[in-house]
């Protein structure tokens, strides 16, 4: 969340561990376990129940929160003594503030933000200019009217957001928290926000926490709470919290009245949401506390009748306030490209007020001597008597004002509407995408989410695509599937289809019926064996088989009400799904695990309720690869349990065992592997009392330890995980998404390149491969997976080498792969693993992989760590111009989102770390075509007219008025008005182009869905590019010709005056530019019509209103030329004649070389779509048929 | 949700759930972007109808609009060299600056065919920026309106107050280079009557300048800039006032000066009195003197016409181009093999 890349890896061995390159740092995780190690001191045994597995950058942060707090640095809290906590009212109280203005501060601290948009300094610049009297240009009020207008509608919109935040502070803040009132002891109500620092609460079920608490007290007799941590983290799972047993004997409350002795150091607030360090003092003894003792604002209790605690960090201190950030900024390739041609246009500026300024210069010279007399010019002031200079100080300074003026007169040649429209068009599309029932996922009940709202059109322009595999690929529901018993496989429940009425598998206890809440298909045969009593070795083996799978993990059940009163659900929290997989196969084959307390598990053994001591438990790590737990069970016995990943597995096992059944294991675990499951090992061992007294006390020991605890540990884990006995294997599916191989091949044929990255092992990632269709049997795979950068080099060698001889085949493969369209002849795939990457990337091996991986088709990159992702990204984003795309769902995904240049995070059953980081969020992987083909497409169509069409209105007008300049002794006289001029782009023109930016549609949904390769005409920038954007400015520049100078040839020698003449062009060329868009309108839609019509409407309501107005030289001009026959002959010659090239020219490329997009539109509209998409589907299935 | 076997109850449960609070996006035809609309397209038809539209259209109108410039009469003469005497050829300023010599010239127009009554006279001026940037501006309307305004005098420098301070009305360098050349006409030494009335907008007369400001002040600085102004007549009476007001939009314009209310006959002569007061000597100006009739397009103007006789036949042209071409080059719209993937299926 705090963005520094932090993860949890799950349990298991096989998927998304961080693969740890470098020795893992020696100091210990377990300082949170010393005190329930005490609670559970009765026991004899430290009490593992609580487990979680860390990743190696979280396990570094808290050794290093390990170190001792400095008593200047930290905060003292007196328990139940606000005003002892905080004399000096230092600490915030418990009220939040997301808004970010207050109605004082709003004007300034949002005229500030806006303000760091360049161009708007541009544009402030331009009108302080023209408040000097020698630069006027336009009034006072019109000149800052543009800037005004943009300003206000981004202010508005701020306000309102700022206000809806404003509104759910206030709800936030008024939420009722129990507080304790240290003279009564009762609890009492209070206000959230009126909360502090030291105030002892108390907290029901599935109540949100009001602030960050250290835990007192809760209603378990352990201390134990349970949390939901969905607002924070996103992980639906529960997570386990203590309370310190010094406190948990005596709750504050009624029964023991606070005593000012409980004082706590805690460290000073931060952000990391995983880490709390900080000590207690009770009654004189020292406790230290962790992360597991506090309970942070945002989570809501559950499970736990009520907890008790004392709030350390209130209101914006809180982690999760501190947490809360924005959505990251990125900036849409268009609009880069953008301002590209602003800089472009800005030269234009730069040229054409030289040209005046040049002329102006050039005019005086020549008339020096005219112009002492000349009427209109009067250098000479001879008002009071003196002969001195009217306003006029030279050739230099003339020419200078000159520039600056026509500056100020040319300023629309920059778009400053453009900004704001791209802004509305941007809410406009969100609003679309967000509404859009394609990419609402009913599973999760989640639609689609617009993080980032400024790059939207760079969704039409993806080129690659990299892709997480699990929970995005795949649901991320684990499914067991096979076991394998001391080699011999068990798949029956895969194979059987039919629902197996026996699956489950139901307790009675009482009246109470107890099932789990997901039963999994059974194979018959093991289920006989299973119900044998273990007679034979086989039955025997299989009953260990699935007691182990039901103990050795840190599944924590949960009994869930139905509506059956009768009827009781036992729902498995964990927090890896292959865990809980494992636990409910268990389950489903009679070993239910009941009930977990601390110390012990009670586990109902086909219908005999066993109670086992867990005695220890050794958790996971990447070092070892599997975890392991010793327990004693009912008859006294003491055993360990492991299971890991095969190879982890297979070096421990005993050496005199039978060979072939540890072959037959192993061809069964290849089996499954190609298959795409996942695959576990799982061995035991059983204890002797001396073996066991030893590991005790080194396990004691170790946990004791204050130094390299966690080193010690997993050094005590190895000692005692040997010699197992291998009692079989589990195959676990992993289930692709709905969609997802239509979902690539239909990105395949939109020319979109996917890669896989996963930290899945090499055998899983390509079947998974092969079974969304990403890799082919006709693909040529080349596997790179050295250790060393030598075979590295060689390995790329050969594909390159390889690539090359096929280059002699086809003509050019590397080109085509390049632009995208691959060859067919010779497909290949690239798979490379993290080993290898680590000795490619940013070495000189990159520029050969960068060669090799683009030639191939599909690229898969099998166990590689977050940061390799993102290289990975990054390899593409550096050395080619394409766009890229990263989607995944886990907190190792995030930096790879973050590093593409569009992120999208899968809202699924990995926590939200990565639909926080992301841009777009959906629920779902299949979405990802409707997305990009749909309104990827449209949004950057729509994008990129409205640019070329925004840059080309202004330009019509700039050019217009610098003709007319042209005949005014180039001293910029405007004869539109200058409230025209201004009222141009943000009124006369603005709505038209944003209603088509929002709803223009080139192409049906239907026809971009059918036809995936239309998509390609994003990727090759085909809407917006330096071509167009010439061809635009071109036909600007006939038009503006058009506009002005039909009317200055047919009024030249009249009687025709400056406002009259002025209020001609403005309605011309406002219609000109309407109709020019009208001929580009894809689909006219009612909206369409009343935006482009009513505008041409309102600017003639708005240039009559001006021409009411007495003041105005213009009074009444309006009526007079529209009285006049010449002002419409005007009217419609300008309009054809502006219009003629550009309809020509369009009716000549659509006909002559119409583009694919041309002819998909004539499809659609002749309805020849169905009869092609039947011929479609008919060589797909044939394709299939081969 | 794709749980093997799932339990029914929970199911159910769940969907009940899911129905509370369900996210789905209300369906509606605007949210889907379903909205019917209406699809253009440059079909054949279309381009070739649009154009062969244009033409017929637009070459009767610039038939129609040729007639009618045909139709006006208009008499144009150049005075502004010819007014000056032979030995003040050399320093035309000088002449015209001069308050001593006489400005009268006079001259004999012929009419070169019938010309109706109204006959329009207008005085048409060269090369005087009257769009000035410094120029156009310099005028006060609040002060031209009403009386109460009379001391605004902003934008009007340098003729804005006399050298004692008190304000000049009307104010400014348009009002203060009001022309004042005059014309008279004679046929067969009968004075021709000039209809001086109405040849201002009645808008401007009513709105923009009062009936009760009165000029003051006015042309009296060390630099005359063209006429004066009677002091008794308001200045919603002055027309010549108002029409000079009304700037030209481009440094070659006419104004109207008045109205000849008789008929003209071809090959009349018609002598004309001008007193050539207005200097426009001091900036290669040029003035002319223009009788004309009017017609529904103004003036005697053939430029709109020929552009509508060119783009008439220019689209015409194209519609037959377009057919020319659709017929050589025939291709059905929408026809899927035209698609780059199935043109080259190879590079697919």
């Amino acid at each position: 969340m705090a963005g520094d890349g932090l993860t949890i890896s799950r349990e298991e061995e096989e998927e998304e561990e961080e693969r740890s390159l470098a020795p893992l740092p020696s100091s210990g995780r377990h300082h949170r376990r010393k005190s329930s190690a005490s609670a559970a001191s009765r026991d004899g045994f430290p009490n593992p129940a609580h487990v979680r597995h860390l990743s190696r950058t979280e396990t570094e942060r808290l050794a290093s929160s390990q170190r001792e707090l400095a008593d200047s640095n930290s905060r003292i809290v007196f328990i139940g003594d606000p005003g002892g906590s905080d004399p000096r009212f230092e600490t915030p109280r418990n009220s939040i503030r997301t808004a970010k203005y207050s109605p004082i501060t709003f004007l300034p601290r949002n005229l500030f933000e806006q303000f760091r948009r360049l161009s708007y300094i541009y544009f402030l610049a331009i009108v302080i200019l023209n408040q000097l009297p020698q630069l006027a240009v336009f009034g006072r009020g019109a000149s800052a009217l543009p800037l005004a207008f943009v300003l206000l509608v981004t202010a508005v919109k701020d306000a309102y957001e700022d206000w809806r935040r404003h509104r759910s502070d206030r709800i936030e803040n008024n939420r009722a928290a129990s507080v304790l009132d240290p003279q009564s002891g009762r609890f009492l109500s209070k206000r959230w926000k009126e909360v502090r620092v030291g105030e002892v609460l108390k907290v029901l079920a599935n109540e949100s926490i009001p602030c960050d608490m250290v835990l007192l007290a809760t209603s378990d007799p352990t201390g134990v709470a349970y949390i939901q941590t969905i607002n924070l983290d996103g992980e639906s799972n529960l997570k386990t919290r203590y309370a310190k047993q010094e406190t948990m004997s005596r709750p504050p409350g009624e029964d023991h009245p606070v005593d000012s002795a409980g004082v706590i150091r805690c460290e000073q607030p931060n952000r990391n949401i995983y880490g709390f360090l900080g000590n207690m003092e009770v009654d004189g003894k020292r406790v230290s506390l962790g992360p597991a003792n506090i309970i942070l604002r945002g989570c809501e209790l559950k499970n736990t009748a009520w907890v008790i605690g004392v709030a350390v960090y209130t209101g914006s201190e809180t982690k999760v306030m501190l947490n809360s950030s924005g959505a990251p900024s990125k900036r849409s390739r268009l609009e880069t490209r953008m301002n590209r041609e602003t800089l472009l246009l800005s030269a234009i500026l730069i040229a054409l007020c030289s040209v005046v300024a040049i002329c102006n210069g050039i005019w005086l010279g020549n008339h020096s001597d005219d112009l002492e007399l000349a009427q209109f010019f009067r250098k000479r002031d001879y008002s009071d008597g003196d002969d001195k200079k009217y306003n006029y100080s030279g050739i230099g300074t003339q020419v200078f004002f000159a520039f600056l003026m026509s500056v100020i007169v040319f300023q629309i040649m920059i778009p400053i509407s453009l900004y704001i429209s791209m802004e509305l068009v941007r809410l406009g599309q969100a609003y679309f995408m967000v509404r859009d029932a394609n990419l609402y996922d009913e599973s999760s009940n989640s639609r689609f989410q617009c993080r980032a709202l400024n790059i939207n059109e760079d969704l039409g322009q993806i080129k690659y695509v990299f892709s997480d595999k699990t929970g995005t690929l795949t649901e991320n529901k684990m499914e067991f599937q096979c076991a394998s018993i001391r080699g011999v496989d068990y798949s029956g429940g895969r194979v059987s289809s039919r629902d197996n009425g026996e699956a489950h598998y139901i307790l009675a206890a009482g009246k109470q019926i107890l099932k789990p809440k997901m039963s999994v298909k059974t194979d018959p045969e093991l289920v006989r064996l299973l119900k044998n009593k273990g007679d034979t070795e086989q039955g025997k083996r299989a009953r260990e088989f699935f007691l182990a799978l039901a103990c050795c993990n840190t599944i924590v059940p949960l009994v869930v009400d139905t509506s059956d009163p009768k009827q009781k659900l036992i729902d498995y929290q964990g927090e890896s799904p292959d865990e809980q997989a494992l636990a409910y196969a268990a389950a489903s084959y009679g070993f239910v695990l009941i009930e977990r307390t601390s110390g012990h598990i009670i586990i109902d053994v086909l219908g005999n309720r066993q109670r086992y001591d867990v005695l220890g438990l050794h958790e996971f790590d990447s070092d070892r690869k599997r975890m392991s737990v010793i327990v004693c069970g009912p008859d006294k016995t003491i055993n360990l349990f492991v299971k890991g990943a095969d190879n982890s597995m297979f070096g421990i096992i005993q050496n005199k065992v039978d060979l072939s059944m540890i072959d037959a294991t192993k061809a069964n675990l290849h089996a499954y592997s190609s298959l795409g499951l996942r695959t576990l090992v799982v061995g035991m061992r059983e204890l002797s009392r001396k073996e066991f007294e030893e590991w005790q006390s080194a396990y004691e020991n170790a946990n004791t330890s204050l130094m390299g605890r966690g080193k010690l540990l997993r050094a005590v884990a190895s000692n005692v995980e040997r010699e197992l006995h291998i009692l079989g294997a589990s195959g676990i599916e992993d289930k692709l998404q709905e969609g997802v191989p239509e979902a690539i091949e239909s990105m395949r044929q939109a020319g979109i390149k996917v890669w896989v990255l996963t930290g899945d092992k090499q055998e899983t990632a390509i079947s998974i491969g092969f079974s969304c269709k990403l890799l082919t049997e006709a693909m040529t795979q080349i596997v790179i997976n050295c250790n060393s950068e030598e075979s590295c080099r060689n390995k790329l060698q050969d594909a390159v080498a390889m690539y090359r001889k096929f280059a002699v085949i086809s003509p050019d493969p590397f080109e085509n792969a390049l632009t995208g369209t691959g060859s067919t002849k010779v497909s290949m795939a690239l798979i490379i693993d993290g080993i290898s990457l680590v000795y490619i990337l940013k070495t000189k091996l990159e520029e050969e992989l960068f060669k090799v991986a683009t030639a191939c088709d599909v690229v898969l990159c099998c166990r590689v760590a977050p940061l390799q992702k993102a290289g990975i990204v990054s390899l593409i984003k550096s050395r080619t111009d394409d766009m890229t795309l990263a989607i995944g769902d886990g907190a190792n995904d995030v930096s790879m989102i973050q590093t593409a240049d569009v992120g999208i995070g899968i809202s699924g059953q990995e926590g939200r770390q990565a639909v926080m980081a992301s841009d777009f969020a959906m629920g779902q992987f299949r979405f990802l075509v409707p997305l990009l083909l749909v309104h990827g497409h449209w949004n950057y169509q729509r994008m990129a007219y409205m640019i070329l069409y925004n840059f080309y209105r202004n330009a019509v007008f700039v050019f217009i008025l610098f003709w007319y300049v042209l005949y005014t002794a180039y001293t910029l006289t405007t004869a539109i008005t200058e409230w025209s001029t201004v009222l141009y782009s943000i009124v006369y023109t603005a709505l038209p182009t944003i209603v088509v930016g929002v709803l223009d549609k080139d192409l049906s949904r239907k026809t971009l869905m059918k036809y995936p390769q239309l998509y390609r005409s994003g990727q090759r920038d085909e809407r917006y590019n330096l071509k167009l954007f010439t061809l635009t400015m071109m036909d600007a520049v006939w038009q503006s010709v058009a506009t002005f100078y039909i009317p200055y040839l047919a009024y030249r020698q009249s009687t025709v005056d400056v406002s009259s003449l002025g209020d001609l062009w403005i309605l011309a060329v406002v219609i000109l530019v309407n109709i020019h868009l009208a001929t580009d309108v894809f689909r006219w839609y009612w909206i369409t019509h009343v935006a482009v019509w009513g505008c041409i409407g309102a600017t003639l309501i708005c240039v009559i209103i001006i021409d009411c107005i007495w003041t105005l030289p213009g009074y009444w001009a309006i009526f007079k030329i529209m009285g006049t026959g010449l002002f419409w002959l005007c009217l419609l010659g300008v309009i054809v004649a502006g219009m003629l090239p550009h309809f020509s020219v369009k009716a000549l490329k659509e006909y002559l070389m119409p583009s694919d997009i041309q002819i998909a539109r004539e499809m659609d509209k002749f309805r020849r779509i169905n009869a092609a998409t039947m011929e479609i589907q008919m060589n797909r299935f044939s394709m299939l048929q081969l | 949700m794709n749980v093997p076997t799932a339990d029914p109850a929970l199911e159910a449960d769940a969907a009940v759930e899911r129905k509370k609070k369900s996210k789905k996006p209300k369906y509606s035809r605007f949210t889907q972007q379903e909205l019917p609309a209406c699809k253009p397209l440059l079909t054949p038809t279309i381009v070739i109808s649009t154009f062969a539209l244009i033409g017929i259209l637009f070459i009767p109108i610039g038939l129609a609009s040729l007639s009618a410039s045909e139709n006006v009469v208009e008499i144009v003469y150049r005075y502004d060299t010819e007014c000056i005497p032979q030995q003040s050829q050399d320093d035309k300023v000088a002449f015209i600056q001069s308050s001593a010599t006489d400005k009268t010239c006079r001259t004999t127009l012929t009419v070169p065919k019938n010309m109706k009554a109204p006959v329009h006279i207008y005085y048409e001026l060269y090369n005087f920026y009257q769009n000035h940037r410094r120029y156009v501006k310099n005028r006060n309307d609040k002060q031209l309106r009403s009386k109460e305004y009379e001391l605004e005098t902003t934008n009007c420098a340098p003729e804005a107050t006399t050298v004692d301070g008190s304000p000049i009305v009307p104010c400014g360098l348009i009002a203060w280079s009001l022309f004042n050349d005059t014309y008279s006409f004679a046929i067969q030494n009968k004075a021709i009557e000039v209809n001086k009335k109405n040849i201002a907008w009645q808008s401007d007369k009513d709105e923009k300048f009062g009936s009760d400001v009165y000029p003051k002040n006015f042309q009296q600085g060390g630099l005359i800039g063209g006429a004066k102004l009677n002091e008794s007549i308001p200045l919603s009476e002055q027309e010549d006032l108002i029409v000079w007001m009304r700037t030209a939009a481009l440094p070659q314009f006419r104004k109207l000066y008045g109205r000849i209310e008789t008929d003209l006959v071809a090959n009349e002569q018609i002598s004309v009195t001008i007193q050539n007061n207005y200097n426009t000597y001091s900036f290669e100006g040029e003035k002319k003197l223009v009788l004309s009739t009017t017609s529904w397009i103004g003036g005697k103007n053939d430029f709109l016409g020929v552009a509508y006789l060119t783009v008439g036949s220019l689209c015409l042209f194209l519609a037959l181009a377009f057919i020319v071409l659709y017929l050589l080059k025939p291709r059905t719209l929408g026809d899927p093999s035209y698609l780059s993937w199935n043109r080259n299926p190879d590079r697919h």
